[in-house]
């Protein structure tokens, strides 16, 4: 008895201590310092496609929904509210209403309304007469007919198919409310939005700076009193100022793994966490040109990579193997490893591939006295000279001598988009852990951003199939199957998936990095400085 | 002096012809580049926006709206930015003028007297000495130097940030710039020492200066009275050629520290293609040169009275 005693007042006062415990009051004011890696093309989100822009910029902005910023990882279910209060979908999945928070204001002070919404997805889809220069984008809806507006605080996505995942693409941080009265021009230039940030300066090649809002709609945030970005171009120089206190937190993912050690050196007290980028590095061929337009030829290239090797060289082991969605296990729609390994080019006997490469080889006529040569070209960056050195020594092996074309940085989509290259080193950037985003835009038929324009109806029906697709499991199924067929037509290899770190000081706090997206969690507004 | 001031013109007509046709000769232009951080190009609207732009025009078309627009003091717009180019241009010329004033005002102020003193004490110990330092100043990369320097400053004394925006006082953004002024000085102070110390050995052994030692004047008389205001004559140049150099040239200095300078500027301006900036940032250049070149001229005269250009 007296043990139970003893014991009931020990599980009380463990309750008490438990709940008295202070929850870490967040701190209102100061200023977050994050430096830049470079100097943004515009200010304006739905015209660029780099995180570049929207890094800095998502916080001026609110989505429709948005990905819950404190979740690290980006799926259907970590989907909230932000413009919207609410959604629902009809029965066929082919409408999708939104009923929209009421009293929300624009910087300017200016009421946000459902029209706001119907006009900034008629610039998306081409049908308003103020378009953007640059649409980036557009192929994320090229389901949607229209926005219709009942009211001040209803908009609804009418589909002309079901496509579930389309609230996913709303979510993104790609997927800004713009003001209808605002021009594209200034949404470039000097941007208004309805978020927690104001925008206050942006100089060119300097830096940016974003300030709190007083009137923003939820209460009590965001809790510091501004954002300045400042562009360091130099690496070395960025990083010692962050090492040396200037800045609160590095730029996206501006870690590679070998700084890392140099980092945790310099700064041990900083808080770096490695994540996938989900810019998946791969390999494009024209094969519109001989002798790439024999499936054989391109068939040999894909035995010859060894996907491991790279992973091992740059990234000392810490990338990942997978096709073109994100990799288990942090990603979504990665595959499992029985599903991989039997796709072209991913058995994990890499010196088998070889030889069967070489015996493709030979067939064609190419032997160690007779190689191939060709030029190999690719972006004047390292992230993308790198491993075109190491695919330059892999195919080597199979008979094929490469030369590495480097090709200014700033020209490269130019010069992808007249195919005046054979083969090349690309990495692609994806912002949404779907397939409605990273298959889509990547290769379907009509998509701009289908840079080597393979074309295949079949995958599209497939991707289509997919996207209609409410049930998890079975939408998978369909997404490893277009994987498979990519694979095999060699549509443009993924060679590995990169990891890399985001670090700031310990006295920022809130700040949640996100697991299977870096385009999606830059709303700043719980973050706080614990100064 | 007419003369000269029309071979100013010319040479700025020559420029102003040289850079617009060697920005068009270039591959790529801005909207391919606006289009790359977009990841695809759409050619339709690329011909809308080099419609927009003027770019559709031919080159004749083009050069002869820029220079009419210079010559009404209107540069155009910065195509990226879509600001005003005047706007983007200015602000950036007091930062490196303050960065090019200060380091060649160190370069002066150690390379002249140093100069000096080496060639006074030839072949001493502080000869070699001061020899080995102006060797390294010139063999050193900036950007190496640099990195250490703002190692040793930023990282391990913490007596100065990064270069930032707008520092609230003159004072504090001349502190600012001491250090890169002093990497870029250091190189530019070795420079002048070395042309200072081999004018004035040549100077010394002339027979003028035998006969001022004859007459019995003291060796500082003889050194900087005498051989000094003779041997400084080249030296003037070279302090002239640096100027003008560190007003367009300083893109390592300004892009290790942070600077957003004018280079700086210039190449992100290339880089973009961005033909307002870049055509009227290197008038500006062009310009500052051509004129401190006149000034160099002029001062020959004051500094050696035998010359004169109106003769």
């Amino acid at each position: 008895m007296r043990n139970k005693l003893v014991l009931a007042a020990a599980s009380c006062l463990a309750a008490v201590i438990s709940t008295a415990t202070p929850v870490l009051a967040q701190k209102q004011g100061g200023t977050l310092r994050i430096y830049h890696r470079d100097n943004p093309p515009s200010a304006s989100i739905h015209e660029e496609a780099t995180v570049s822009t929207n890094m800095p910029f998502m916080a001026i902005f609110n989505n429709l929904v948005l990905y819950d910023q404190t979740k690290p990882v980006n799926s259907m279910e970590t989907i909230v509210p932000d413009l919207a209060e609410s959604w629902s979908w009809n029965a066929d999945k082919t409408e999708l209403k939104f009923k929209l928070r009421q009293g929300v204001k624009w910087h300017d002070g200016k009421p946000f309304t459902a029209k706001d919404v119907q006009c900034t997805w008629n610039r998306l889809t081409g049908n308003d007469p103020d378009k953007f220069r640059k649409n980036p984008r557009g192929v994320w809806y090229r389901n949607v007919k229209e926005v219709a507006v009942d009211g001040d605080l209803e908009a609804t996505f009418k589909l002309s198919a079901p496509q579930p995942a389309l609230l996913a693409l709303l979510a993104s941080g790609y997927t800004p409310v713009y003001p209808c009265h605002v021009s594209t021009r200034d949404m470039r230039v000097k941007p208004i939005g309805t978020g927690p940030f104001k925008f206050a300066e942006f100089r060119g090649n300097e830096f940016i700076k974003v300030v709190r809002n007083p009137d923003y709609w939820k209460q009590g945030r965001p809790y510091v009193d501004a954002i300045e970005w400042n562009i360091i171009t130099n690496r070395s120089t960025r990083i010692l100022a962050f090492v040396s206190g200037e800045f609160d937190m590095t730029f996206s993912q501006d870690i590679t793994i070998p700084l890392l050690k140099d980092m945790k050196s310099q700064a041990p007290k900083a808080i770096c966490e490695v994540k996938p980028q989900y810019v998946p590095r791969n390999l494009i061929v024209n094969r519109e040109v001989a002798p790439f337009n024999d499936p054989k030829l391109r068939e040999a290239m894909a035995l010859a990579i060894d996907r491991k090797a790279f992973i091992d060289i740059l990234t000392e082991g810490k990338g990942d193997i997978g096709g073109n969605m994100l990799p288990l296990p942090e990603g979504n729609w990665g595959m499992p490893p029985e599903v991989l390994n039997k796709l072209p080019g991913y058995s994990p006997d890499v010196e088998a591939n070889v030889a069967k490469a070489r015996k493709i080889m030979e067939s064609l006529g190419y032997s160690e006295s007779k190689p191939l040569k060709i030029k190999i070209s690719t972006r004047n960056i390292a992230i993308y000279r790198d491993p075109s050195v190491i695919l330059i020594d892999q195919l080597k092996r199979i008979f094929i001598e490469g030369e590495l074309e480097v090709v200014e940085t700033s020209l490269w989509h130019a010069k992808v988009a007249r195919k005046d290259y054979t083969v090349g080193m690309n990495l692609t950037g994806i912002a949404v852990d779907d397939p409605d985003v990273n298959l889509v835009e990547n290769y379907t038929c009509k998509s701009e951003r289908n840079y080597t324009q393979y074309c295949n109806p079949d995958v599209d029906k497939l991707i289509d199939a997919q996207s209609r697709e409410s049930d998890l499991e079975k939408r998978k199924k369909l997404v490893w199957e277009v994987e498979r067929v990519l694979a095999e037509e060699l549509a443009r290899p993924i060679i590995y998936h990169d990891r890399a770190a985001t670090c700031w000081h310990p006295h920022l706090k809130g700040f949640v990095q996100h697991a299977n997206s870096i385009y999606n969690n830059w709303r700043f507004e719980d973050v706080w400085l614990d100064k | 002096m007419i003369r000269r001031f029309l071979l100013m013109l010319l040479t700025l007509f020559g420029m102003s012809v040289l850079i617009f046709v060697m920005m068009r000769l270039v591959p790529g232009n801005i909207v391919d580049i606006l289009f790359d951080s977009a990841g695809f190009i759409d050619p339709a609207e690329k011909k809308k926006i080099e419609k927009e732009l003027g770019l559709d025009q031919p080159i004749i078309t083009q050069y002869a709206s820029w220079i009419s627009g210079l010559a009404r003091g209107d540069l155009g717009y910065a195509y990226v930015s879509e600001k005003p180019a005047l706007d983007e241009i200015l602000p950036r010329i007091p930062v490196t003028a303050k960065l090019a004033a200060l380091a060649l005002f160190f370069s002066v102020l150690f390379g002249v007297p140093l100069g000096v003193i080496s060639a006074v004490r030839q072949d001493t110990a502080l000869d070699y000495v001061l020899r080995v330092i102006s060797l390294s100043g010139l063999s050193l990369p900036s950007f190496w130097l640099g990195l250490l320097i703002l190692m040793f400053f930023v990282q391990y004394l913490g007596w100065i940030p990064i270069y930032t925006a707008q520092p609230p006082t003159l004072w504090q953004e001349l502190g600012l710039l001491s250090i890169p002024a002093a990497a870029v000085g250091f190189r530019a102070s070795a420079l002048v020492m070395r042309l200072t110390r081999s004018s004035m050995l040549e100077v010394l052994r002339q027979d003028y200066i035998r006969t001022a030692r004859a007459k019995g004047a003291s060796e500082t008389s003889i050194n900087y009275d005498h051989a000094l205001r003779n041997a400084v004559l080249p030296v003037v140049t070279i302090i002239g050629i640096e100027a003008a150099f560190l007003i367009g040239g300083l893109i390592v200095t300004e892009t290790v520290f942070n600077i957003p300078g004018v280079a700086r500027f210039l190449v992100e301006a290339i880089r973009w293609r961005d033909y307002p900036i870049v055509q009227n940032l290197v008038m500006f250049i062009a310009i500052v040169t051509v004129v401190i070149n006149f000034l160099v001229d002029m001062a020959y005269a004051v500094l050696d009275p035998r010359i004169r250009y109106d003769e």
